[in-house]
């Protein structure tokens, strides 16, 4: 026996996750395995959809050659991205024909997007087609589609008077690096910061859960409620902007399971609106949004398991994989599908593996268009166009992972997120976008699949 | 196959809890385990840190990262001691799941902890002696399950919970768990051993101790279940599965216990059967823990063959179509998925099996930490810690529509009910109601 289920995906972030509810929403009984805890933990908690278009073919390279070779020219030659888009859709036409959203086209980001509305509560931007400004933790302002509902009252759009508080506890979030950035990118309102020391006598590295439990749970911190606490270690710097603060931005630590009711209570002490600014991992909005996601799993009825990888499968002879074979601590347990969502990340993700040798995908196999030469994996600009950045696997239109050969390899895979190749999530500002994207359509190919 | 009570009680009379009777084996053969590997994967993403309840709620803790990764180094480029923030780490295995990297956080805490026990603690101390009698439970229970009104009756007095605070620094709060009158295996034998016999279809059942001496109804549930479906259960002779042992540092002890349960289980398993355990702490060392931490003959083996027992029969029975059959009175569960069993996968399954079952209504409360964490939470000054990470969930229980918790850790079960005042049932006991007659 084995554990039977007409779709199975593996890899339960963002990718792995849309695709289950979009063959879910098609009737198929659906099955999400997943190793690790995603990406998502470590994610801003926003939504972006494509923010810029990196110049992926500078004048006078050869664009049919390789991504890579030999881009180590004159750095300083290449145009800067454009950007920030202003609306991520009309732009989709002008990526590289390899890029996912060209596989997919425009109208998929917009089901994929839709479908992030339906199933997570709490999120701001589905009412125009538009980009929203954000501003992130390193002070930069950064298009995205969809941003948590904590972070609505920092957009850069607005033009209320604005402070940024940090703590002298937390070193990776610079208040006063953040608003002095912010200044000089030109938003249209006044902007300081200030660090404040956190009330409570934590140690130097406590870690950022425990701020966020305190402020949940209101401890009393030297007597004072937590949240009055901190309230009263920031009103006297409302005044350090010219104008007097109309809203305070705090790191995205403002309490995990009553976040709603932090804001507000201090909100209401400071008589401004308070907002929280995206930070890097550890992020608390990421796995706020981890949270939502996987409650939406569940009231979808889709079957779920973690902390468990696929580490082989067993296919027919015609290349349809039957089932998957599933590590549990030790013990090899088979799971019979019909149509499979691969969805296991990228390089971060552990879904394409490198080494000296090559580049994989390592669970089923699928083939991984890269140069066997490693000195043309990368180029010397950091910043710039990173051939690995685009590694991952090749499909067609439908998703279907293609071979060495150009021909399917595997007819009942479909393949989404990051493990896909062609594009370059980090400069453009669209992982989240791709996996949206991407998922929904994997998860009604792969419905598709299964014998009506 | 029904190994005799006698002797099991002998094997556990024999374990020393006199600190001159120590011995100190060296748990890794040929000396430390090579955890470079597994540290140089770290790239620092937190994702462990923000997984750990007990850095949620304990400030001096410093985290996973620093326990694991980051001491793992310092230690081998200047030869550092262990922190003494390792006795912090309540042995959830949170971290272990969450790193996407791979590190084997658990395992470099295991080992972190068993330095420091063996090499900085002092023997004589009040916490030594405590997390000592704390992780050989069964010894104690071994004695008190011969006199179980009497234990019962001792344990509830209030200056029995005095003097353990007072003493030794076990928490008053608690109410220790009663000792049924009749044990597992006293009931197993009784009855005769097995009632079906089948070459094709053998199950070796690993109860461990709380099965045995508290819950045997969890025990019993499991024979009947498996019964129903044609299986051959035996009942080996077997120790602790050293859970709380690696919890508290006690290398040596767990060992001992380990080399008694895969000799006895690698055994049942060259009979044609596959190891089944209804605590999912129990299964997560037979899979995990054993091979990680000691290297004895079989105990791949026994990894390899190991099921939690709910979860055997998702893979090898038609469970679901049962179940289409069965039936419940209108149970409504408020089920809490431990963390041992997170690892493993088996967060959801009971979730999932009564989901479609007519009359039971099943709702998940949600994925935090129960906060007992075995001993973790028995030690007076981890007592409101232990509340705390819980708070979480007591919550979620009181909001769900179920007032009967549902959960397969039996420490789990003790804190869900400290905290809401529910009743606890294992899942295997909703499939018994829903199978059998
Ligand atoms: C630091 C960081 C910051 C980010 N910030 C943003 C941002 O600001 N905006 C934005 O839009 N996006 C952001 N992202 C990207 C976004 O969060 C996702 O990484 C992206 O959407 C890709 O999602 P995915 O589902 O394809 O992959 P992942 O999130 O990587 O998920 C892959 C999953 O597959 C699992 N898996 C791997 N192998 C196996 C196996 N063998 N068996 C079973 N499961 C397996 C993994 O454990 C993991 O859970 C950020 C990412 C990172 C790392
Ligand atoms: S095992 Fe649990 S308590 Fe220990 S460090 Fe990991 S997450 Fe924290
Ligand atoms: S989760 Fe893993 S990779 Fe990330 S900091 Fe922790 S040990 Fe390192």
């Amino acid at each position: 026996m084995a554990i039977a289920s007409e779709v199975v995906v593996v890899g339960g972030g963002l990718a792995g996750v849309t695709a289950a509810l979009s063959a879910a929403r098609e009737g198929a009984d659906v099955r999400l395995v997943s190793h690790k805890q995603s990406t998502l933990q470590q994610a801003s908690g926003l939504v972006d959809a494509l923010g810029y278009l990196p110049p992926v073919d500078p004048p006078g390279e050869d664009p049919t050659a390789t991504p890579t070779a030999a881009r180590t020219g004159a750095v300083t030659d290449r145009p800067d991205p454009e950007g920030p888009l202003a609306d991520p859709f009309e732009a989709v036409d002008r990526l590289p024909e390899s890029h996912p959203y060209r596989l997919v086209g425009a109208d998929a980001l917009r089901a994929g997007l839709a479908l992030f509305d339906d199933a997570v509560d709490g999120y701001r931007g589905g009412h125009t087609d538009r980009n929203a400004l954000v501003p992130t933790f390193g002070g930069a302002v950064k298009p995205t589609a969809r941003y948590p509902a904590s972070a609505a009252a920092g957009l850069a759009s607005d033009d209320r008077p604005m402070l940024v508080v940090g703590f002298r506890s937390l070193s990776a979030f610079d208040a006063r690096m953040v608003a002095d950035r912010l200044a000089a990118a030109d938003v249209p309102f006044e902007v300081a910061g200030a660090d404040v020391a956190f009330p409570a006598a934590f140690r130097e590295d406590a870690k950022i859960t425990r701020f966020a439990h305190a402020l949940d749970r209101d401890e009393p911190v030297e007597g004072t409620p937590a949240r009055a606490a901190l309230a009263a270690a920031v009103e006297p710097h409302l005044d350090d902007v010219e104008g007097g603060a109309e809203r305070v931005g705090f790191p995205a630590f403002l309490g995990d399971d009553e976040a709603a009711a932090v804001r507000a209570a201090l909100a209401d002490r400071l008589g401004a609106d308070v907002f929280e600014v995206p930070m890097g991992p550890p992020s608390l909005p990421g796995l706020r949004l981890e949270d939502r996601l996987y409650g939406a799993l569940d009231a979808a009825g889709v079957s779920y398991e973690t902390g468990v990888p696929v580490v082989d499968c067993e296919t027919d002879g015609a290349g349809r994989i039957e089932r998957l074979l599933v590590d549990r601590t030790g013990s090899e347990v088979p799971y019979a599908a019909e149509a499979v969502v691969l969805a296991t990340g990228g390089l971060v993700g552990k879904g394409i593996d490198a080494d000296r040798e090559g580049v994989r995908e390592p669970v089923l196999g699928c083939h991984v268009p890269h140069p066997a030469d490693r000195y043309e994996w990368y180029v010397d600009d950091a910043f710039g166009d990173q051939p690995y950045a685009r590694f991952g696997v090749r499909t067609d239109d439908r998703l279907r992972p293609l071979g060495p050969d150009g021909e399917v390899q595997f007819p009942n895979v479909r393949v989404a997120g990051a493990t896909l190749s062609g594009a370059d999530v980090a400069r453009e500002k669209s992982a989240s976008g791709v996996s949206l994207a991407t998922g929904l359509v994997a998860g009604r190919e792969a419905a598709a699949e299964v014998p009506g | 196959m029904t190994g005799s009570d006698e002797e099991e009680r002998t094997g556990a009379a024999s374990d020393p809890l006199d600190p001159d009777d120590y011995d100190a084996v060296d748990v890794f053969e040929g000396g430390d385990l090579d955890l470079r590997a597994g540290s140089d994967s770290c790239y620092k993403c937190t994702s462990c840190d923000t997984s750990c309840p007990v850095a949620e709620v304990d400030d001096s803790f410093p985290g996973p990262k620093f326990q694991g990764p980051e001491q793992w180094r310092l230690k081998r480029k200047e030869d550092a001691d262990i922190d003494d923030s390792i006795t912090s780490c309540s042995n959830c295995m949170r971290c272990d799941d969450a790193c996407p990297s791979s590190v084997p956080l658990s395992q470099m805490h295991n080992e972190a902890r068993g330095e420091y026990v063996d090499e900085q603690m002092d023997k004589l101390s009040r916490e030594y002696v405590r997390n000592r009698i704390l992780s050989n439970y069964r010894f104690f229970a071994a004695i008190a399950s011969k006199t179980p009104r009497l234990a019962n009756f001792v344990t509830g007095l209030g200056v029995t919970q005095w003097a353990g605070e007072k003493l030794l620094g076990i928490t008053s709060e608690r109410e220790f768990p009663d000792f049924a009158e009749e044990t597992f295996r006293e009931w197993w034998r009784k009855r005769g051993g097995a009632a079906v016999e089948n070459p094709d279809k053998r199950v070796a059942y690993f109860h461990g101790c709380y099965s045995n001496y508290n819950t045997p109804e969890v025990g019993k549930a499991m024979v009947r279940v498996y019964e129903e479906f044609g299986y051959e259960v035996l009942v080996p002779p077997q120790k602790c599965s050293g859970t709380p042992m690696f919890a508290n540092g006690m290398l040596p002890d767990a060992r001992r216990h380990a080399e008694t349960n895969v000799e006895n289980l690698v055994a049942a398993i060259g009979d044609g059967a596959d190891v089944i355990a209804s605590c999912t702490s129990c299964s997560m060392a037979l899979r995990q823990e054993y091979p990680e931490l000691f290297d004895l003959h079989g105990v791949d083996d026994v990894a390899e063959h190991t099921f939690e027992a709910l979860e055997y029969l998702r893979i090898n029975e038609d469970l679901e179509g049962a179940l289409s059959e069965a039936e419940l009175d209108g149970e409504s569960f408020a089920y809490h998925a431990p963390c041992h069993a997170r690892n493993q996968g088996l967060a959801r399954q009971a979730v999932e099996t009564f989901r479609e079952v007519e009359g039971a209504d099943i709702e998940d409360v949600g994925d935090s930490c129960s906060g007992i964490s075995g001993t973790y939470g028995w030690k007076a000054e981890k007592y409101d810690y232990s509340m705390e990470i819980g708070a979480e969930m007591f919550e979620h229980m009181e909001a769900a529509d179920g007032e009967v918790g549902m959960t397969e850790c039996p420490t789990c079960a003790m804190q869900m009910e400290h905290g809401t005042g529910y009743e606890i049932r294992h899942p295997l006991q909703a499939l018994e109601s829903a199978l059998v007659e």
